[in-house]
C-alpha cells in the first residue's frame, strides 16, 4: 500500500498533480450548487415578499 | 447535442423547457462521469505498466492530457455556442457559452499546473517555454480576458453578448496564435516538451487517456448544465415560470415547516 | 462591397468622403489634445529607458534584447493609447449618432482607426530608431525594425479597436482592455521581434515581413466589422 503510494519515488509529483486536479473539480461543483442555492433563496425571498405585499 | 429532431432543438432552445430538462440530464451525466473516472484511474494506476524510462511519474499524463484536450475543446464549442447565440439571438446559447468558460479555464490551469509536475521529474524544470506549454499558457489568458470581460459588464444581456463576441474573435486568433508560437519556439530551439513519448505508446495507454478523456467531458457536461441552471434562474427571475417554481418550494417548505 | 450597392442610397463618393471626414475630424480632434499623443510617446521612451537600468548597461546585452525591449514598448504604449478611441465619442452621443449614418459602420470604423494610427502608431515608428541606437542597435537593424513596426502597429490598432469597442463605458475598462487584447497581439510580436533577430543573425527575414503585411491585410478586413458588431453591442 504505502508502496503504492510512493509511487517508485516520484509520489510528491504524482499527488501534486491529481491531488489539485481532484480538489479543483470537487470545489467547482459545491461552489457551483452553492451558487445556485444562494440564487433559489433571494428569488424565494422575493417571492414571499411579492406574496405578503399582495395579502 | 442529442436532439436531432430539429423541432426538438427549438423547443429546448427556450430557458424555460431547457432548465427541467438539465435538471433531468444532470444525474445521468455525473453516473457516467464517476463511473468513467474509475474506470480510468484504475486504467492510469494499475492497468498501464510502468514507464521504464520515466518510471511512475508518467501517470500524470493521464490527466495532463485529457485537461489539454477539455481546454481546447471547451473554447471550440464555446466560440460555437457564442455563434449561434449571436447569429440567431438565442439567450440559451449565450448562456451555454458563459456557463463553460470557468470550467474551462479550469482545465486550461489544471493541464499546466499537471504539465509542471510532469515536467519536473522528467525533464528536471517545472516550466519550460515549449510551443504547447506556451500556447495553453496564452489560452488560459484568453479564457481570463473573456471572464473579466463578462464580469465587468453589469447588465447581464450585453455582458453575454460583448463576451460571445470576444469568444468569436479569440477562436479566430487561437490558430494564428498557435502557430506563430510553434514557429517561435522551433526558431529559438527550444525544448520540445512532447507528452505523446514514444510512437508506439502502448494501445493500453491511449484507451486510459480517452477513458480520462470522455470522464472529464462527462463531468464538464454535468457541472456546466448545473451552472447555466443558475444562469437561467438568475436571468429569468422576472418571468412567470420561475416565479412559480420558486413560489412552489416556498410552499414545500413552509408546509414541511408547519407538520 | 456588397453591403454599400445593397445600401441603395450610400453611393461610392458619399461613402469615400464620410470616411474622409471621419478621418480629418478625429485627426483635428487628436491635434487639438497634443498632450495625449505626447504622453503615450514618452511613456514609449520611458519604458525602453528601464531595460538598461533594470537588466544591464553592457551594449551586448541590449542588443540582443533591444528588438523585443522596443516591440513590447510599443506594444503597450499602442494599448494604453486604446482608451481615447471611442469613449469620448461615446460619452457626448457622437457614436450614437454613427450608428444611425448610412454609410456601413465598418467603414467610418476603419477611418477612426487610421486617424488614431496617425497620431499613436505613426510617432512610435519615427521614435523608434532613436532607441534603438540607444540600445546598441546598428543601422539596417534600425531600418528593418523601423518597417516591422510600420506594418506591426496598424494590426495593433486594428486589433485593439474591438477590445476598446466592446470595453466601452465599462468600470475598470482601461485595464481590462490590456486582458482582452494583449493575448491578441502576440503574433504580430513574434514576427515583429523574429525579423530584426533573424536579420542580425544574418538569416532571411523577407518571411517574417510578408507574413505581417498578411497580418495587416486580414486584420484590415475583418476587425472592422468585428469592431462595428462590438459598437453595437456596447452602445444598445
Amino acid at each position: 500500500m504505502s508502496e503504492f503510494f510512493a509511487m517508485g519515488g516520484r509520489g510528491f509529483y504524482v499527488w501534486m498533480s491529481y491531488g489539485v486536479t481532484a480538489l479543483f473539480m470537487v470545489v467547482e461543483v459545491i461552489a457551483v450548487a452553492r451558487s445556485k442555492k444562494t440564487v433559489l433563496k433571494r428569488l424565494a425571498r422575493m417571492v414571499r415578499a411579492e406574496a405578503r405585499g399582495n395579502s | 447535442m442529442a436532439f436531432k429532431n430539429s423541432i426538438a432543438w427549438y423547443y429546448f432552445s427556450s430557458p424555460k423547457n431547457f432548465y427541467p430538462l438539465a435538471g433531468r440530464l444532470i444525474p445521468w451525466f455525473w453516473g457516467l462521469s464517476v463511473i468513467l473516472l474509475v474506470v480510468g484511474l484504475y486504467m492510469s494506476f494499475f492497468v498501464a505498466p510502468t514507464d521504464y524510462k520515466q518510471g511512475e511519474s508518467y501517470r500524470i499524463i493521464f490527466i495532463h492530457v485529457p485537461a489539454a484536450w477539455m481546454s481546447m475543446l471547451i473554447y471550440l464549442v464555446m466560440a460555437v455556442y457564442a455563434i449561434i447565440g449571436l447569429a440567431w439571438k438565442l439567450r440559451m446559447a449565450e448562456m451555454m457559452a458563459s456557463a463553460l468558460a470557468p470550467t474551462g479555464a479550469m482545465f486550461t490551469f489544471l493541464a499546466l499546473w499537471t504539465g509542471a509536475f510532469w515536467g519536473k521529474p522528467t525533464w528536471g524544470t517545472y516550466w519550460v517555454w515549449d510551443a504547447r506549454l506556451t500556447s495553453e499558457l496564452i489560452l488560459l489568458f484568453l479564457y481570463i480576458g473573456y471572464i473579466s470581460l463578462q464580469s465587468a459588464i453589469d447588465d447581464p444581456r450585453r455582458a453575454a453578448r460583448a463576451s460571445a463576441l470576444l469568444a468569436i474573435v479569440g477562436v479566430i486568433n487561437l490558430p494564428v496564435i498557435y502557430w506563430s508560437v510553434k514557429w517561435w519556439n522551433t526558431l529559438h530551439q527550444g525544448a520540445s516538451v512532447s507528452p505523446t513519448m514514444e510512437p508506439k505508446m502502448a494501445s493500453v495507454m491511449v484507451t486510459a487517456m480517452l477513458v480520462m478523456t470522455f470522464a472529464f467531458w462527462m463531468y464538464t457536461i454535468a457541472v456546466v448544465l448545473m451552472r447555466v441552471r443558475r444562469t437561467v434562474l438568475e436571468r429569468e427571475s422576472q418571468t412567470s415560470w420561475v416565479k412559480a417554481l420558486v413560489g412552489d418550494r416556498v410552499e414545500n417548505s413552509s408546509a414541511g415547516e408547519k407538520q | 462591397m456588397s453591403k454599400i450597392n445593397g445600401a441603395g442610397e450610400v453611393n461610392q463618393s458619399s461613402l469615400f468622403a464620410a470616411w474622409r471626414a471621419m478621418v480629418v475630424r478625429d485627426l483635428t480632434l487628436a491635434m487639438r489634445r497634443r498632450a495625449d499623443v505626447l504622453t503615450t510617446l514618452f511613456f514609449f521612451i520611458i519604458v525602453v529607458s528601464l531595460f538598461p537600468l533594470g537588466v544591464s548597461p553592457e551594449m551586448a546585452v541590449l542588443r540582443e534584447i533591444a528588438p523585443g525591449v522596443i516591440w513590447v514598448a510599443a506594444l503597450l504604449a499602442s494599448m494604453l493609447s486604446l482608451g481615447r478611441l471611442f469613449s469620448d465619442d461615446y460619452q457626448d452621443g457622437t457614436l450614437e449618432q454613427m450608428l444611425l449614418l448610412p454609410q456601413p459602420l465598418s467603414v467610418l470604423v476603419l477611418a477612426k482607426v487610421l486617424a488614431h494610427w496617425l497620431v499613436s502608431g505613426v510617432p512610435l515608428v519615427l521614435l523608434s530608431p532613436l532607441l534603438g541606437m540607444q540600445l546598441g542597435l546598428g543601422g539596417d537593424a534600425i531600418m528593418l525594425m523601423m518597417l516591422t513596426l510600420l506594418l506591426g502597429t496598424p494590426v495593433l490598432s486594428l486589433i485593439g479597436s474591438v477590445g476598446a469597442a466592446l470595453t466601452l463605458g465599462v468600470r475598470g475598462g482601461g485595464v481590462l482592455v490590456s486582458l482582452l487584447v494583449l493575448p491578441l497581439y502576440i503574433p504580430v510580436l513574434i514576427f515583429g521581434t523574429g525579423a530584426v533577430d533573424a536579420a542580425t543573425s544574418g538569416m532571411a527575414f523577407e518571411g517574417h515581413l510578408s507574413l505581417l503585411g498578411a497580418f495587416f491585410v486580414l486584420a484590415a478586413l475583418l476587425t472592422p466589422l468585428a469592431t462595428a458588431a462590438a459598437l453595437r453591442i456596447s452602445v444598445e
